[in-house]
């Protein structure tokens, strides 16, 4: 059993972690468009 | 566009739930593996949804050379993102069924080296993209994401063109293919929930290029009008 929540274990925290990082991709966006806006 | 994407989210998140409960709960154990086997509703799933993201890489990639449209591009990049995404997944799942299964974590045989390959072509490409600035670095990785297709093609075809080491095709593979139906039935639900979970990820991480695309546009607008105020 211990290999196949690994497995699954590993499935998610693959997909959490890309979906930390897009969330990440887009607070820098709003950052930048702030800045656009103020100059 | 937003709750189109809200409602798309939430019927995603009810089949991934769903697949889960079918994968773990609601399929038979399998005889000669045991519960190891239940590692398959997640691995070719996975592995289904990379296998779509590279072709469509490909394609959007020949249509950005003809036509220099930077929402193709942007396409592109989701694509690929989204697709080394889902092949780490498959990289990662695939010896821990192998472990208790053959025995050892990983062998060189022509399916496992060729999505290996195929990994390290596509972080290749999102390399060219993040780090080279300016000039044809689209068009160059467009060219350079044409020969990685070529792979995902090999890895797909791997295990029916050569013996390896990896299981021979499910389905579709001659007579003694295919599996019980009530193993079908927790094996589609995960191959519907991943694909559209992928496809969710491609709409994001599309939604997410070319907002940016517009912002770099704003901005070098911004300087040119400075630089001209500047010579004034």
């Amino acid at each position: 059993m211990k290999f196949l929540y690994a497995a699954y274990g590993v499935t998610w925290a693959v997909h959490i972690i890309y979906l930390l990082i897009l969330t990440r991709g887009f607070g820098r966006l709003r950052d930048d468009i702030k800045d656009l806006e103020r100059d | 566009m937003r709750s189109k994407f809200a409602i798309f989210a939430l019927f995603t998140l009810a089949l991934l739930s769903w697949g889960l409960y079918q994968a773990l709960v609601g399929a038979p154990t399998e005889a000669t593996m045991g519960p190891v086997q239940r590692i398959f509703y997640y691995h070719v799933p996975n592995a289904w949804v990379m296998e779509l993201c590279f072709p469509l890489n490909f394609l959007a990639s020949i249509i950005y050379l003809i036509t220099r449209k930077p929402a193709v591009d942007a396409f592109a990049v989701a694509t690929a993102e989204v697709g080394v995404v889902f092949c780490t997944v498959v990289l990662l799942t695939g010896p821990i069924w192998a472990r208790p299964v053959w025995g050892i974590w990983w062998t060189w045989d022509a399916r496992l080296t060729s999505t290996l390959v195929l990994w390290l072509i596509y972080i290749g490409y999102l390399m060219l993209r993040k780090l080279s600035t300016g000039g044809p670095n689209p068009v160059l990785a467009a060219a350079f994401a044409i020969f990685g297709c070529l792979d995902a093609v090999f890895v797909f075809m791997a295990i029916r063109w050569f013996r390896t080491q990896h299981p021979q095709p499910v389905f579709g593979g001659g007579a003694n293919s295919g599996i019980d139906p009530r193993m079908m039935h927790a094996f589609l639900i995960n191959m519907l929930a991943f694909t559209c979970y992928g496809a969710m990820l491609v709409w994001i991480r599309y939604t997410l290029e070319r907002t940016r695309q517009k912002v770099d546009e704003a901005h070098a607008m911004k300087s040119l009008l400075h630089h001209e105020a500047g010579a004034k």
